[in-house]
């Protein structure tokens, strides 16, 4: 099975044979950075950047730049997860064209109290349930899609909550490469029992180490929760510390733990003289660890252009520090469960910002000498006396009794609003057992005491008495397929599939599910706005109508509302009728027709317009303009009556008048190609001379109308102008219709 | 607990140490407030911990799930879920995985409980 870019991926595919798949590699992947001699794109030598893709789509404005797509130097993250995972492959092949190599799937509510692991596929709320089949097909999905791209993509989910060493067996076995693993983030947010936290804990990082699976802690969180995010920086500090000791003594190197830091603030707070400073403590006391950059998403409301302005300001601390994955956050997620285009728009500012930032610290320094060297300082500081005051209450466990943590309070500073867990408390309490002197597990890569029968024997296996276990021996994975009749991926597959096919719906997040969005400006103040909109939309035929941004331009004056809403019927994709695209000569095809039988043109822009960028561009030799293949231009400025291009139309024997009309007000572009039509028409022109019209608002159709023979729009080059020319006076053979 | 922002007063036995030794003891502390959790964990087991020996033996999560249940029940689970299936096979003499889906089908519990000298649930 091979992915062409042309055809859509199938999910249905995808579950083909797949008790029988394996991961054809373990692991997490690095990007691998690209040498001087090797980062020359285009016009332009790179420093922070990583190889090419085979198959990409390259940021809008590199159109003006050769299309080059410099993928940045650190890895680059999409979270996905809408609920149904079938869907949410189509959507992981979108980023991955995009930049993304680090795909992060959010596990259902609920499952970390989910005592064991769940098989087959039910629906997810806020998240995918995390399933063996799960997890199978999207490793395969993936695998497909890093071929097509051409580059590895890591695959990545949660190993915490009252299951986690199965489930880390489970990444271990399939292929799984990142996983975020912190006992923290049970005993905190999860409020599973402590004790239980911990000793399952070791288990499970021991068997990430297994499958070189990429560790990433869970301490972002303290921001998110935390009332004034800002202010648990000391005890962020601890948090991630905590972790790294800890997994280091349950056997994994430093370069498979990440940490997993935020920018703890965002403006309107004066961000960067909060951020920074933090964001250099971390990287001073945990060099040799690998920093996961995430985004802010504790201040994110509904505006998409306020959060990417905060998640630009977290990329230029990434680039001003140093960052080896770079996490994304979609611009919507303070709406919604993330869309498609979001996840890709999220992606996108990432490389953007990464790539316009590319060696900017060869030319601005930090001055650790003055306030930001203090603020460090004071950080590692009060973080160390953090660290006293819980050896001094009794050790880790007591601490959280206390109270210690996501405390508001600036360390040393409390607020008594901390999050307080009874050690004897939780999910899952009073479930540890002391192992017995003769606990045996027969199993490799087991964390803790084990007293194998044949422990003398050190060159023997431990699972050498069961004859293999199944990270040795992956055939002995028992693989199931579904356990619920109803709630399952292929019931959902049944009702998707027209919509993948046969009818054109729109699509936010899940195949068929008619999600749109529409934008307004209602001139009215908010509270009116908010209520005339839904109504504007329930009157517009659109179903399940919900604003999901409401702001004020001015008390009185305005009010944008965005809103999204359901369509309510389908297109049959065999009767859209698509408007004939002409494919134009090649430039040779254009000279030697020129050379034959020499052209003329006269050009201007008309009415009271003095746009004339885009008559320049189809004109000038430099632009790749008409000049360019010998066309003799008269080009005769801004703002010229119709008449005078007629004129000296007529004086200069031309072939062709072009005119450029940008402005649109009170009809003035198809008044000004009326009146061309007609005045040439008038000096009897009309049959030997070729009327063109172009400007960003105008079409082929609309020029037509007018009585013109050709409209060109945004985009146009001056080959498309001279091949309609060549074409329309018959001097190559050209069968198709115009 | 509440408390102003007595950083100043506090700070007066470390403000003296260089930015290394700072490091150092930052790391040294960590060390202290990690290592009893780690022994802890050493020296303890768990249910999802032995299910995931049992998944690891080639069993499913229904069936481990089952079986870890019974240890549960029968005090076992400090000896260790698949120690417990190895041993049950031992003494039927069966292939593990045969004798592990006798155990995960709920049956014959007093016996695997009697190899360690247990008599009935705990």
């Amino acid at each position: 099975m091979k992915l062409t870019p042309e055809q859509k991926l199938s999910p249905e595919e995808i579950f083909k044979n797949l008790e029988n798949y394996r991961p054809r590699r373990k692991g997490w992947t690095w990007r691998r950075p690209l040498t001087e001699d090797e980062a020359e794109l285009g016009a332009f030598k790179y420093r922070q950047v990583s190889a090419n893709l085979e198959n990409s789509i390259p940021l809008p404005a590199a159109k003006s730049f050769g299309d080059i797509d410099p993928q940045p130097d650190c890895v680059v993250t999409s979270e996905i997860a809408s609920g149904r995972f079938e869907d949410d492959l189509r959507r992981m092949r979108m980023v991955a064209w995009h930049g993304a190599d680090h795909i992060m799937v959010i596990r259902t509510a609920g499952q970390s109290h989910f005592d064991g692991l769940i098989e087959g596929t039910p629906e997810g709320i806020g998240g995918v349930p995390i399933s063996r089949k799960q997890v199978r097909a999207t490793r395969k999905a993936l695998d497909l899609i890093e071929d097509e791209v051409g580059r590895p993509l890591n695959f990545h989910s949660y190993i915490s909550g009252v299951a986690g060493p199965e489930i880390a067996v489970l990444f271990a076995e399939e292929g799984v490469n990142g996983a975020h693993q912190d006992p923290q983030y049970n005993v905190l947010y999860r409020n599973v029992n402590m004790y239980r936290s911990f000793v399952d804990a070791a288990v499970a990082k021991k068997l990430m180490l297994a499958a070189n699976i990429l560790q990433i802690d869970g301490a972002h969180n303290a921001n998110a929760t935390a009332r004034e995010a800002w202010k648990v920086m000391p005890e962020l500090l601890v948090q991630h510390a905590i972790n790294c000791r800890y997994s280091e003594l349950a056997g994994m190197p430093r370069e498979n733990i990440a940490l997993s830091t935020v920018p703890p603030t965002a403006p309107p707070a004066p961000a960067m003289r909060i951020d920074l400073p933090y964001a250099v403590a971390l990287r001073q006391l945990f060099k040799d660890f690998k920093m996961r950059a995430q985004m802010n998403t504790k201040y994110m409301e509904s505006c998409t252009r306020e959060v990417t302005v905060t998640h630009t300001l977290n990329l230029l601390l990434s680039r001003l520090t140093s960052a080896d994955i770079q996490s994304t956050i979609t611009p919507d997620e303070g709406r919604n469960v993330p869309w498609h285009y979001n996840s890709v728009h999220a992606v996108n500012t990432a490389k953007q910002a990464l790539a316009g930032l590319d060696g900017i610290k060869d030319m601005v320094t930090l001055n650790m000498d003055g306030e930001l060297g203090q603020k460090v300082r004071e950080l590692k500081e009060r973080a160390v006396l953090f660290l006293e005051e819980i050896l001094e209450a009794g050790g880790y466990f007591a601490a959280v009794d206390q109270g210690f943590f996501v405390d508001s309070g600036y360390y040393p500073e409390r607020n008594g609003d901390g999050i307080k867990r009874d050690p004897a408390g939780g999910v899952a309490s009073d479930s540890i057992v002391p192992r017995d002197e003769d606990y045996y597990a027969p199993v490799c890569h087991h964390f803790g005491y084990n007293n194998p029968p044949h422990s003398q024997d050190q060159d023997l296996s431990p699972c050498a008495p069961i004859d293999g276990c199944t990270i040795c021996r992956p055939e002995k994975i028992i693989y199931i397929d579904e356990l619920d009749p109803e709630d399952n991926s292929a019931n959902r597959l049944e009702e998707s599939r027209p919509y993948r096919g046969e009818a054109l719906k729109p699509e936010a997040e899940w195949a068929g599910d008619g999600i749109v969005t529409m934008t307004m400006l209602l001139p009215v103040p908010a509270d009116m706005a908010e209520y005339g909109a839904l109504e504007m939309a329930g009157r517009m035929n659109l179903e399940d109508v919900e604003v999901i941004n409401l702001q004020k331009m001015h008390p009185a004056e305005g009010t944008l509302v965005e809103l999204k809403a359901r369509v309510g019927f389908s297109l049959n994709p065999a009767e859209i009728k698509i408007p004939y695209k002409e494919t134009p000569l090649s430039e040779d095809q254009i000279r030697q027709a020129v050379e034959k039988r020499p052209l003329t043109v006269v050009a201007g822009t008309v009415g009271e317009d003095e746009h004339s960028v885009g008559m320049r561009e189809i004109l000038d030799i430099k632009h790749g303009g008409l000049e360019g293949f010998g066309i003799n231009c008269h080009y005769l400025g801004t703002s010229v009556p119709v008449e005078k291009l007629a004129d000296a139309a007529v004086e200069l024997d031309a072939d062709a008048i072009l005119i450029s009309t940008i402005i649109t007000h009170n009809d003035a572009h198809r008044q000004s190609m009326r009146k061309l039509n007609q005045v040439c028409q008038e000096k009897g022109l009309r049959d030997k001379m070729i009327l063109i019209a172009g400007g960003t608002q105008v079409t082929n159709e609309m020029a037509r109308d007018q009585g013109l023979d050709r409209g060109f729009g945004r985009g146009t080059r001056g080959l498309d102008v001279a091949s309609f020319m060549i074409k329309k006076m018959g001097l190559v053979e050209d069968n198709r219709e115009n | 607990m509440k408390r102003e922002d007595d950083y100043l007063q506090r700070r007066s036995s470390i403000k003296e140490l260089t930015d290394e030794q700072l490091e150092q003891r930052f790391w040294k502390l960590t060390g202290q407030v990690v290592n009893p959790l780690f022994e802890l964990a050493r020296d303890h087991t768990s249910p999802s911990i032995e299910r995931s020996v049992l998944l690891r033996m080639g069993y499913s999560s229904l069936e481990a799930k089952q079986i870890v249940q019974n240890c549960v029940k029968y005090g076992l689970l400090g000896k260790g879920a698949g120690h417990v299936v190895l041993r049950f096979a031992q003494k039927k003499n069966l292939p593990y995985r045969e004798a592990g889906l006798i155990l995960a089908d709920g049956r014959e519990w007093d016996r695997a409980a009697a190899i360690f000298g247990k008599e009935g649930p705990a």
